[in-house]
């Protein structure tokens, strides 16, 4: 290309601009967040740690964030499957509406899932509760959430790869007596496994960090449904330095958590060019 | 061909596209479809049943959730809907929700094609690192979003600002969590452009700005329309980050989720649910908008 000096000059302004946006919306506000965790020293965080609410509200939400990908997982690769592969009545709509979970407020998810879950008056959640399965206020209710806000992101990374691999050596591996099942482990997931671990590592990322979606169907009670971004809330409203280190150092290890995953999808981004 | 870290390298900075960069397109899909005979892509029994599985899983999980919002909004009939969104508080929440919402997009339209431009075009060391920076609103859990712009522009702020419970602690809030969008659907047809038409026009004389205006924004102008419409959609349903932030004050800094919430707390389902179906709708015309624009896209490429 031409490198003219009016070329340098746009070049040099719009390189400054965006990195001068980017260091005050983004870089500098984060970094101050780990300065402030780590400001009296490592052993408040340490202690902070060691508080039993905090390894408690850690657990929850791994367990419900751990859940809700194995589901999204299954039903991603299938539904993925079934919008490439296959023609039938509502395809397109389907389509359509596997991506409404991310366009949808978490407030309005939890409280879609509270109007049918809940045991007094719900839907489906009064049967539920006489079979003995409380969703509501309840890990099910945590996990349903999660799985919703998170539901379109293995189907929106699994259904590019497919198109693109398109479905000759499928064919070819029918036409040889290969059952589905195995042409589906031998020739399909190979070919989709790194959109499908990009698409496992981003819902990881989100399932961990849901808060308001959350915040409606669990409760929030300390020790029975409170997850970490919960915990983040609480400790930063009430008073005291152990209080405001507590919800920082989970906050810290929540960012943490999410930058490590970014960095893995990162490197992990090139993989799918050259995964042909 | 083997994916060692050298060869990822080069394809990243070598502002041509890679082999597989048309997936974005929606093309190949309607490839397939013309390829494939009738009878290999209608359903099997087993790809039948795995469709009743996922529909019923789906059903139960997003469709009879979001209908019942919309039903529990009707539960009293027009009038107590209608009385639900015109009381002043509501009306105040959702003015200062969409409002905000077309500023902060129309900052995002400017922002992130600048952004998109800078990381595809230019070239200078840790612009890797920026790749990151892009994505962390997007990873961030939303109340860790919230406790980090309160660092920088709350009560301690080392630039000796507050704007903690303010107007602008809305717009900084919606802001951060919408910047990855315009930048992520403007990159990839950034990188896909063809370098000849620029020059060309470039070499007939036009300065920097027509050839902006005359041959790189029409290009663009889909994949900023989509992200614009992304965008805006998720900052009029923010929640998390305003918790800490915004101080939600009534007829000031509370947006519609925040209002939905307290709605929920003080246990009035159907008021909670006028105010979110009108969310919901938005969402659904943002995807509808979206799923034409793809159509578009695709028959013209």
């Amino acid at each position: 290309m031409r490198d003219t000096a009016a070329h340098r000059v746009t070049r040099w302004t719009l390189r400054l601009i965006v990195i001068g946006y980017l260091l005050f919306l983004v870089i500098w506000p984060v970094a101050l967040v780990a300065a402030k965790t780590f400001a009296n020293g490592l052993a408040p965080v340490i202690n902070a740690l060691r508080q039993p609410e905090v390894i408690f509200a850690f657990q929850l939400t791994l367990s419900a964030a751990f859940w809700a990908v194995v589901i999204n997982t299954i039903f991603g690769v299938g539904i993925s499957l079934l919008l490439v592969r296959y023609t039938f009545p509502g395809r397109r709509a389907l389509n359509a509406m596997v991506d409404l979970p991310l366009s949808v407020s978490p407030v309005v998810v939890g409280l879609a899932l509270v109007l049918v879950y809940n045991g007094r008056t719900g839907w489906l959640g009064q049967g539920l509760e006489q079979a003995g399965l409380q969703v509501i206020y309840a890990p099910p209710g945590i996990i349903m959430a999660t799985a919703f806000v998170s539901l379109p992101l293995v189907i929106r990374e699994v259904v590019p790869v497919l198109q693109e691999i398109g479905t000759e050596q499928e064919q070819a591996a029918r036409s040889l007596g290969a059952s589905g099942l195995q042409t589906f482990a031998r020739i399909t997931l190979p070919a989709i496994k790194w959109g499908l671990l990009y698409g496992v590592v981003l819902s990881l990322a989100r399932s961990l960090g849901e808060f308001g979606a959350v915040k409606i169907v669990s409760g929030g009670v300390a020790m029975r449904t409170q997850t970490a971004t919960l915990l983040v809330e609480e400790r930063y409203q009430q008073f005291g330095v152990v209080n405001s280190i507590t919800a920082y150092t989970a906050a810290f290890i929540l960012a943490l958590i999410a930058v490590v995953a970014l960095i893995i999808i990162t490197s992990l981004r090139p993989g799918k060019g050259t995964s042909e | 061909m083997t994916p060692s870290s050298g060869t990822v390298e080069a394809q990243q900075l070598v502002p041509t596209p890679p082999a597989g960069a048309a997936t974005n397109a929606g093309g190949p899909r309607d490839r397939h479809r013309l390829r494939r005979t009738k009878s290999a892509t209608s359903l099997t029994p087993v790809s039948a049943l795995g469709l009743g599985v996922s529909l019923m899983w789906f059903s139960l999980l997003v469709l009879i959730p979001l209908t019942a919002v919309l039903v529990q909004a009707s539960a009293g009939g027009w009038s107590a809907y209608w009385d639900a969104l015109s009381s002043p508080q509501t009306l105040a929440a959702l003015k200062l929700t969409v409002a905000t919402a077309v500023l902060v997009t129309a900052v995002n339209v400017v922002m992130g094609t600048a952004i998109a431009w800078v990381l595809v075009r230019d070239q200078f060391r840790g612009k890797q690192l920026l790749e990151v920076v892009i994505d962390i609103p997007f990873a961030l859990p939303t109340i860790v979003a919230g406790l980090v712009l309160l660092s920088l522009y709350g009560p301690s702020s080392p630039l000796g600002v507050n704007w903690a419970n303010t107007r602008v602690a809305v717009f900084l809030a919606f802001l951060f969590v919408t910047l990855p969008f315009i930048v992520r659907t403007v990159q990839p047809v950034l990188l896909e452009l063809e370098h000849e038409v620029e020059e060309a026009a470039a070499s007939l004389g036009a300065n920097q700005l027509t050839t902006f205006r005359l041959v790189i924004l029409p290009s663009l102008a889909p994949a900023i329309t989509s992200g614009a419409a992304l965008s805006f959609c998720r900052a009029i349903s923010e929640y998390g980050s305003l918790v800490l932030l915004s101080g939600n004050l009534p007829y000031s800094t509370e947006v519609a989720s925040v209002r939905i919430m307290s709605s929920i707390e003080g246990d009035k389902l159907t008021e909670a649910a006028a105010v979110a179906s009108i969310l919901l709708v938005v969402a659904l015309i943002v995807i509808v908008v979206l799923d034409l624009i793809s159509r578009r896209v695709a028959r013209y490429a």
